[in-house]
C-alpha cells in the first residue's frame, strides 16, 4: 500500500531501506548481539526467543486488521486471557474433550470481538472507548470465573505450549498464523476491505463496501488471534492464570506500529508486524543476556518505539514531498 | 504597473527530487494591487505561495522586498516580513472565540495573566478595520464558513500584513459571500496592502484583479491584464486552443424512464419527484445549501430517507444501502473527492476497483488478475495521466483524480451516474475530458443526473435543468430554452433572505 518502490532495472537499495526500516534494524540489532555476546546465536537461545515472540506477534497479526481499519483494540490481553480460561475451565469440569477446548477458546475471542466491533459499529463508540470498556470486562470476567485462582488446561492447549521434537509448537503455531494472517490480509475481500475502511471509511461506504461489517469482522479476527494467544499462553504454563497476558496490548500495538502500521488506518502488513515483535523480543532477549536491569529494558523498549515510528513518518513525509 | 513593487519573486526555483515544479519564475506583487495567478493544477501555484509563506524556500533566485533582498526561510520569517497566507484550508481553532483566535500565540498579559480587555482590545480594532459587525466573544465554530475566512483576514491585518495571500478564497463561498469578500479585497486595496489572489473562476479575476500572472507546468508564461479576455487566458493556461469548453453532443432521448425519483422527503428535501430518461443530461441547479447534494445523497444510497420511492428502469431500489444502489446500477461521484470519493494512500488500481471488488470475488478472494486488468482497461480509455496504476492516487492532479472516480462506476457498467459537481477543482483541459465521459455515457444508453453551481456548466452540458431552493424543484427548463437569468429567478424564489448568510 505504502510502497514507493519504483521499477527500474536492477535491485533499488534506497527503496529497499526505506521500505524495510524496521527489517533493517532488526538485522543490525542482531549482528550487534551477536558480536556483544556468544550466547545469543545458540539454538536454546534462538528457539527461546522465538517461544517468546510467538505470543505477542499471534495477538499482533490479529491487531493489525483492526488498526489497518483504523481502529485500536485494547481489549486483546483481557481477551486472550478470558479464551484461556474459559476453555480450562469447560475441561477441567464438564471433561471435554481436548480438541474441543480449543475451538471454544476461539469462539469466546470471536464473541468478545464480536461485542466490541458492534459497540463501535453500531453503538458508534470509538474505537478506543469501546475496547477500553472490554479491556475490564472482559478481565473481570475471567476473575469471576477462575474465582481469581488459576486453572490448570487441559491436554490439547497443553500441547499448544509443548514441542514436537525438537520444534516448539508455539512457534509452529506463530508461522501457520502469520501465513493465514498475511493471506486473509491481502487476498480476501475481508482485507481488502479493512484497507479501504481505514483508508477512507466515506469513500469506502460511498463505493459500497459495507463499513460496519468491516468493522465488527475485523474485531473478530482480533478477537480470534487473541484467543489463540492467550491459549499459547496458559499451555506454557499448563494453567491458565486470571492475570494471564495483562498488559500485552502495549506490546502487540507497538509491536504493530514498528512495523509500519499507520494507528490512522490504511496502511500495515503482516511481515512488518512479525518484525515488529521480533524487535521486541530480541531487545529484550539481548538485554537479559547482557544483564541489564529490569529497569533499565522499559527505558530502551520505549526509545525504540519512538525511534521506529519516528523514522517510519519522517519518511512518508519525504514521500509526500 | 507601478514601478516599485512590494515583493518580487525574482527568476526563483525550486525542485522535488528530479522534478522542477518550478523554473524561474518571476511574479511581482504591488500596493494596492492584487495579482493574480492563474496556471492549471500542477502549475506550480501552490509552490509559488510556499514560497512566499515560507514553507518551501526557494531552491534558487531572490525574494525583494521594497527592493532589498531578503530570506523567508520559515512561516515565523515570512510573517515578520508582514506577509500573510490564507489557505483553504484555514488555521482557526473552532473551539475558541474571535478574539482569542485574532490573538493567538501573542496574548496579551499583564503579570502573566491574560489581559481579556486589552485581547479584546485587538480584536475589535481588527474586525472594525474590515468592518465586520461580529462581535468578538464569539465561538469561531458558531460562523460560517465565509465569516471564518474573514476573521482569518483581520487577524493577518492585525499582525499588520501588507502582504496578503489568497489561496481560493472563493472556492466555497456563495455568491453573496463571495461580495462580501470582494467588498472587504477593495477596501484592502484602497489601504495599500498587495495581494495575491487564486482562483479556478475566470470571471471572478476580471472582477477583482488588476494584473494576471500565468504559469503553466513551473514556467511563467505572460502577464496580462486582468481584463483579459476569457478565451485568451485559457489559452495562455493551457498551451493550446480549446475548441469548445462544452462539448455535449445529444443524444435522441429514449421514452422509458431510467430513473424515477417519487415523493422523496428527508430532513429539508420536501417531496422531491423527478424522471431522467436514458440519453438524457438533467441537471440540478441552485444556489448553495439547496438540497443539490442531499438529493444526490439521498438517491445514491449514502443517506437515509424518510418517505418516498426511487427506481431504477422500473425496479424499485432499496433506501440508504449503496451497495444495491450499486448492483442496480447507479453510481455516485460525491462532491469531494478527496474526502468521499478516494482512498488516497491507495493506488490507482485500487481506488477503480472498489465497488467491483466484492462482486467479482470468488470464495471471498479477490479477484486480483481482472481487477488489475480492469483497472488499466478504464485507465487507458479515459486517459487517465500516472506513471504507473499502482502509485498512490494522492501524486495525480485532480483531473486524473476525479477521472478515476467515473473509471470506478464505468468498471462496475453503472447506467444512472449522479454526479456532484463533477468538476470542481479540475483544471480546463481535464475539464473537457470529463464532459466526454458524460456523453460517452448518454451515448450507451445511461442517464445522468448532475448538481452544478457553475451555470455555464449547467447551460453547456445538460439537457434539462431542475432548479432547486430550499429543499424542493422550483423550475424545470429545458437547457435549449433556459438562460443564467431564468435559472437564478427560480433558484432564489421562496428563498427567505435570512437562510442565504445561514450556515451553509
Amino acid at each position: 500500500m505504502s510502497s514507493v518502490a519504483i521499477k527500474s532495472k536492477g535491485f533499488d537499495f534506497k527503496a529497499f531501506l526505506a521500505n524495510n526500516g524496521a527489517l533493517v534494524g532488526l538485522v543490525i540489532l542482531c549482528l550487534a548481539l551477536f558480536i556483544a555476546t556468544p550466547r545469543f546465536l545458540t539454538a536454546a537461545n534462538l528457539v527461546n526467543v522465538g517461544i517468546q515472540v510467538s505470543t505477542i506477534a499471534v495477538m499482533a497479526f490479529g491487531l493489525t486488521f483492526v488498526i489497518v481499519a483504523a481502529g485500536i483494540d485494547l481489549s486483546v490481553g483481557s481477551v486472550a486471557a478470558l479464551s484461556a480460561m474459559v476453555s480450562s475451565y469447560w475441561v477441567s469440569t464438564a471433561a471435554l474433550p481436548g480438541g474441543l477446548a480449543i475451538v471454544i477458546g476461539l469462539l469466546v475471542g470471536a464473541a468478545c470481538g464480536w461485542v466490541t466491533g458492534a459497540m463501535s459499529a453500531y453503538g458508534k463508540l470509538p474505537t478506543f472507548i469501546a475496547s477500553l470498556a472490554m479491556l475490564t470486562i472482559v478481565r473481570g470476567l475471567t476473575l469471576v470465573i477462575s474465582d481469581g485462582r488459576p486453572i490448570p488446561t487441559g491436554d490439547a492447549v497443553s500441547f499448544l505450549g509443548s514441542d514436537v521434537g525438537v520444534i516448539p509448537v508455539p512457534i509452529i503455531v506463530l508461522v501457520l498464523s502469520a501465513i493465514v494472517a498475511g493471506f486473509v490480509l491481502n487476498y480476501t475481500v475481508i482485507g481488502k476491505n479493512a484497507f479501504a475502511v481505514g483508508g477512507n471509511t466515506e469513500a469506502a461506504r460511498l463505493s459500497g463496501i459495507p463499513v460496519k461489517r468491516v468493522l465488527v469482522t475485523v474485531f473478530v479476527i482480533s478477537g480470534i488471534f487473541s484467543a489463540l494467544s492467550g491459549m499459547i499462553l496458559a499451555g506454557r504454563l499448563d494453567s491458565a492464570q486470571p492475570t494471564l497476558a495483562s498488559g500485552y496490548e502495549l506490546d502487540a500495538i507497538a509491536a504493530v506500529v514498528i512495523g509500519g502500521a499507520s494507528l490512522s488506518g490504511g496502511v500495515g502488513r503482516i511481515s512488518g508486524t512479525l518484525i515488529g515483535a521480533l524487535v521486541l523480543a530480541v531487545i529484550r532477549n539481548g538485554l537479559n543476556l547482557l544483564s541489564v536491569s529490569a529497569f533499565w529494558q522499559q527505558v530502551v523498549i520505549g526509545l525504540v518505539i519512538a525511534i521506529a515510528v519516528g523514522f517510519d513518518v519522517f519518511r512518508r513525509k519525504n514521500v509526500k514531498h | 504597473m507601478s514601478k516599485n513593487p512590494l515583493l518580487v519573486l525574482e527568476k526563483v526555483c525550486k525542485s522535488f527530487g528530479a522534478i522542477q515544479v518550478i523554473n524561474e519564475v518571476t511574479v511581482e506583487v504591488h500596493a494596492g494591487k492584487v495579482s493574480v495567478l492563474l496556471g492549471e493544477n500542477g502549475a506550480g501555484k501552490s509552490t509559488l505561495i510556499k514560497m512566499i509563506a515560507g514553507v518551501h524556500p526557494p531552491d534558487s533566485g531572490r525574494i525583494l522586498l521594497d527592493g532589498e533582498e531578503v530570506k523567508i526561510t520559515d512561516t515565523k520569517s515570512s510573517e515578520a516580513l508582514g506577509i500573510a497566507t490564507i489557505h483553504q484550508e484555514l488555521n482557526l481553532v473552532p473551539s475558541m472565540t474571535i478574539a482569542e483566535n485574532i490573538t493567538l500565540g501573542r496574548v496579551p498579559r499583564r503579570f502573566g495573566i491574560i489581559n481579556r480587555r486589552e485581547m479584546r482590545a485587538v480584536a475589535r480594532a481588527a474586525l472594525d478595520r474590515l468592518d465586520l459587525d461580529l462581535h468578538v466573544d464569539t465561538l469561531v465554530g458558531e460562523l460560517g464558513l465565509a465569516q471564518q475566512q474573514l476573521v482569518e483576514i483581520a487577524k493577518a491585518l492585525s499582525m499588520d500584513a501588507r502582504v496578503l495571500i489568497l489561496d481560493e478564497p472563493t472556492a466555497a463561498l456563495t455568491n453573496s459571500e463571495i461580495s462580501q469578500l470582494f467588498a472587504v479585497i477593495n477596501q484592502l486595496k484602497a489601504k495599500g496592502v498587495g495581494m495575491v489572489f487564486i482562483s479556478h473562476h475566470l470571471d471572478e479575476i476580471a472582477e477583482i484583479g488588476d494584473f494576471v500572472n500565468v504559469l503553466r507546468d513551473g514556467q511563467f508564461i505572460a502577464t496580462v491584464p486582468a481584463d483579459t479576455h476569457e478565451n485568451e487566458l485559457v489559452r495562455l493556461m493551457v498551451g493550446r486552443e480549446i475548441d469548445e469548453q462544452f462539448p455535449r453532443a445529444r443524444t435522441d432521448v429514449a421514452d422509458t424512464v431510467l430513473l424515477s425519483v417519487k415523493d422523496l422527503s428527508v430532513g429539508m428535501l420536501n417531496n422531491i419527484s423527478l424522471d431522467v430518461r436514458p440519453g438524457e443530461v438533467v441537471a440540478l441547479a441552485g444556489l448553495m445549501g439547496a438540497g443539490r447534494t442531499e438529493l444526490i445523497r439521498a438517491i445514491a444510497g449514502a443517506d437515509a430517507y424518510t418517505s418516498g420511492s426511487v427506481t431504477v428502469a422500473g425496479a424499485p431500489l432499496a433506501g440508504h444501502d449503496v451497495a444495491a444502489a450499486t448492483r442496480a446500477g447507479i453510481g455516485h461521484v460525491p462532491e469531494d473527492r478527496k474526502t468521499q470519493g478516494l482512498v488516497l494512500d491507495a493506488s490507482v488500481a485500487e481506488n477503480i476497483g472498489y465497488a467491483t471488488m466484492a462482486s467479482s470475488s470468488k470464495l471471498g478472494l479477490v479477484d486480483r488478475k481482472g481487477q488489475r486488468k480492469r483497472a488499466e482497461d478504464i485507465a487507458a480509455r479515459l486517459r487517465i495521466r500516472m506513471g504507473s496504476i499502482d502509485q498512490p492516487i494522492r501524486s495525480l492532479s485532480g483531473g486524473n483524480q476525479q477521472k478515476a472516480v467515473f473509471g470506478r462506476w464505468f468498471t462496475a457498467g453503472s447506467k444512472v451516474l449522479l454526479l456532484d459537481e463533477p468538476t470542481r477543482g479540475v483544471d480546463v483541459g481535464a475539464k473537457v475530458e470529463i464532459y466526454e465521459l458524460i456523453n460517452e455515457i448518454t451515448s450507451s444508453g445511461g442517464c445522468v443526473l448532475m448538481a452544478s453551481s457553475e451555470l455555464p456548466e449547467v447551460l453547456g452540458m445538460s439537457d434539462r435543468v431542475l432548479v432547486m431552493s430550499q429543499g424542493r424543484i422550483t423550475g424545470e427548463l429545458l437547457t435549449a430554452e433556459a438562460t443564467q437569468d431564468k435559472i437564478m429567478a427560480m433558484a432564489v424564489s421562496n428563498v427567505h433572505r435570512e437562510n442565504e448568510s445561514g450556515n451553509n
